[in-house]
């Protein structure tokens, strides 16, 4: 069946989702398979989102492997594949495999916007493209959304808009910069320049990997902020970017990594002088540049958001959210794709979750979908019973292999209630969303400690009294031992007896 | 990271001794959480909380359920758990919009070993805490 060229005119709809890069359209999927009635609309002409467009230089920074000692079509691939879109249907999953180039583990950015047209087409999702969000207002118990095309209104819009406008912090002289989305990317454009990257996270690595191999006679890194080692240890950027910094500590010839703040930029003929100041030195530091690239973030395109009530976060860059990734401030206002980043869940030990990726945003478009179906509805999806003694080795095969667990650790668990001796399989939730409510049961997860050991833990409420189980790491992430089938019989006795 | 953030920093009596660019550098070592109304920053009894510093709004401080007291702009909370290892003994729960500075639990002790000042008026208030709750006995 082909999909209608120019689907959903202006109208009422139950949702409507903005955006066609992955999170809208994983959300759009599943709000299909559950029957919500919505719209997707997009600016551009064609699937794909920030992949049209980014990254620039480089490869993904997470992995797909093509093979693995599960089916390609199963659940457990997901756990290899951080990259493509997951589905019910076995020939929707696993699409990056099938185009990634030989060998390599990493997509490009052509790659990923070839699996994502890919998937658009044999899911026949629906999407107006070339229809912008313009506005925002509310309507009594509607939000509307204009549009070029007209006014949308809906009990419900999903924004997934990406987290790509560049964004510059107000520092005098910043704005002469090239900020990391209009850097060009010409093969020797920075041969035997001497540049200057404004960022000391994964875009500003990217770049001065990219520059690095171009033949840059001098790379200097400058932000305040030392670069995070310990979290970088758990970052997908260790292996692939760190060409710059590795250069810095060995000593290498005009390879420099500053922790000091951007006072001033000032443009001297050609070039550029830098004014930096490290809280530890009494003098300045001036460098001079032929280029400086401003890799200093991105923001959400929130438009007038704010102006309708949405609280927001980091200078307006993201929105506050809720665990089910809506504006805490504003009701119906919700958020897929990498924005659900700013839903923070638990955060322990310092921990984010993996939502700014598309093998963390995946699942919590899934998680949306239901949420909106329930709630809009007012329709409760299926929660399967799990008799009484199938609940400790269903846990501990979730522990061993659900890849949301693996992916999103310490954010995402699997949660089953247990009222009056009725288990009920929840399904995978936000781990939050159990912590902070209230019905008895248990949610196991998998979480980095305070020495970033990957350990199993288990949240048990019973008679409205919370307890937390840290259960010990295993070696090799195999949590169906004798061990830990006896730690979860004795936690989950009393809760399965009541 | 947000410039209005280091002016508001300047303005909290932890902060009151740092002085750009070292409020810039904190500004960029702690994170920005936004919670709202009724949304719960620190949990009794959970491990691996974070130390947080209220820019903006007001929180309650639970305990068992029971409300125990307020807190406001420039208070902070999670530093007991965070620097002697243990759970947290109560809830922390937004009472209003609520913007915090968060820095995870195991790196508040080496924060405050580089801003002698910052410990200093923290040891300060933390000594204000111990009178009271002796006056109250």
């Amino acid at each position: 069946m082909a999909v209608a060229p120019h689907p959903f005119p202006p109208g009422d709809y139950d949702v409507v989702v903005v955006g066609s890069g992955p999170g809208g359209l994983q959300t759009s999927y599943f709000l299909g398979r559950l029957g919500v009635h919505h719209a997707t609309l997009s600016a551009d002409e064609g699937p794909g989102g920030m992949f049209r467009r980014f990254p620039l230089f480089e490869r993904l920074i997470s992995w797909t492997h093509s093979t693995a000692d599960v089916p390609l079509s199963s659940r457990e691939f997901e756990a290899h594949d951080q990259n493509s879109l997951v589905a019910e249907e076995p020939e929707l999953r696993a699409l990056v495999p099938g185009v990634l180039e030989e060998g390599r583990r990493r997509p490009a950015r052509e790659e990923m916007e070839a699996s994502l047209r890919t998937f658009a087409e044999r899911a026949e999702i629906a999407v107006r493209y070339g229809s912008r969000w313009r506005s925002t207002r509310r309507d009594g118990d509607r939000l509307v959304l204009a549009t070029d095309d007209g006014e949308y209104r809906c009990r419900a819009a999903v924004l997934a808009i990406g987290m790509t406008e560049p964004w510059v912090p107000e520092i005098p002289g910043l704005e002469l910069a090239h900020h990391y989305v209009n850097v060009e990317n010409r093969p020797g454009r920075y041969r035997d320049r001497r540049v200057i990257i404004v960022g000391k996270r994964n875009s500003a690595f990217e770049i001065g990997e990219g520059v690095v191999r171009q033949g840059v006679r001098e790379l200097t890194l400058v932000s305040p902020r030392p670069p995070d080692l310990g979290r970088l240890a758990r970052s997908p950027l260790r292996p692939w970017y760190l060409t710059p910094y590795d250069e810095h500590v060995r000593g290498a010839p005009g390879r420099y990594v500053l922790n000091a703040s951007v006072e001033r930029v000032e443009r001297i003929g050609e070039a550029y002088r830098v004014h930096t100041l490290d809280p530890t030195r009494a003098e300045p530091i001036v460098l001079e540049a032929d280029d400086v690239i401003a890799a200093t973030g991105f923001e959400a395109p929130l438009r007038d958001l704010a102006q309708l009530g949405v609280a927001t976060v980091l200078d307006g860059r993201l929105p506050a959210l809720t665990p089910y990734f809506e504006s805490v401030t504003v009701p119906g206002v919700y958020f897929a794709g990498n924005v659900t980043q700013a839903a923070l869940g638990l955060r322990k030990h310092g921990v984010a979750s993996v939502s700014s990726m598309v093998c963390g945003f995946r699942y919590n478009a899934r998680i949306l979908a239901r949420h909106l179906a329930e709630t809009l509805t007012g329709t409760r999806q299926e929660r399967p019973p799990v008799p009484a003694d199938r609940v400790v080795p269903y846990l501990l095969a979730e522990l061993d292999r659900a890849p949301e667990l693996a992916m999103q650790k310490g954010y995402l668990a699997r949660v089953l209630s247990a009222v009056g001796g009725d288990v009920r399989d929840e399904g995978i939730l936000p781990l939050e969303v159990f912590v902070d409510g209230e019905a008895d049961g248990v949610a196991a997860t998998l979480e980095f400690d305070a020495d970033e050991e990957i350990r199993p833990v288990l949240y048990v409420r019973r008679g409205g009294l919370l307890r937390e189980a840290v259960l010990p790491p295993h070696p090799l992430r195999r949590y169906d031992a004798l061990a830990y089938r006896e730690a979860l019989d004795d936690l989950l006795r009393p809760l399965l007896r009541s | 990271m947000p410039d209005g953030i280091v002016d508001r920093l300047a303005q909290l009596t932890l902060f009151g001794d740092l002085r750009w660019p070292a409020l810039e550098a904190v500004a960029h070592t702690f994170e920005e959480e936004v919670f709202g109304a009724g949304q719960r920053v620190l949990r009794q009894g959970i491990s691996g909380g974070a130390f947080y510093v209220i820019l903006e709004g007001e929180a309650v401080v639970v305990i068992d359920g029971e409300e125990r007291s307020r807190l406001g702009r420039g208070d902070y909370f999670g530093e007991i758990s965070a620097l002697t290892g243990g759970v947290p003994v109560a809830d922390i729960r937004a009472e209003t919009l609520l913007r915090c500075l968060s820095l995870p639990g195991p790196q508040l002790e080496p924060f405050l070993l580089e801003h002698p000042n910052v410990m200093l008026r923290m040891l300060q208030a933390e000594a204000r805490r111990l009178r009271d709750s002796n006056r109250w006995q």
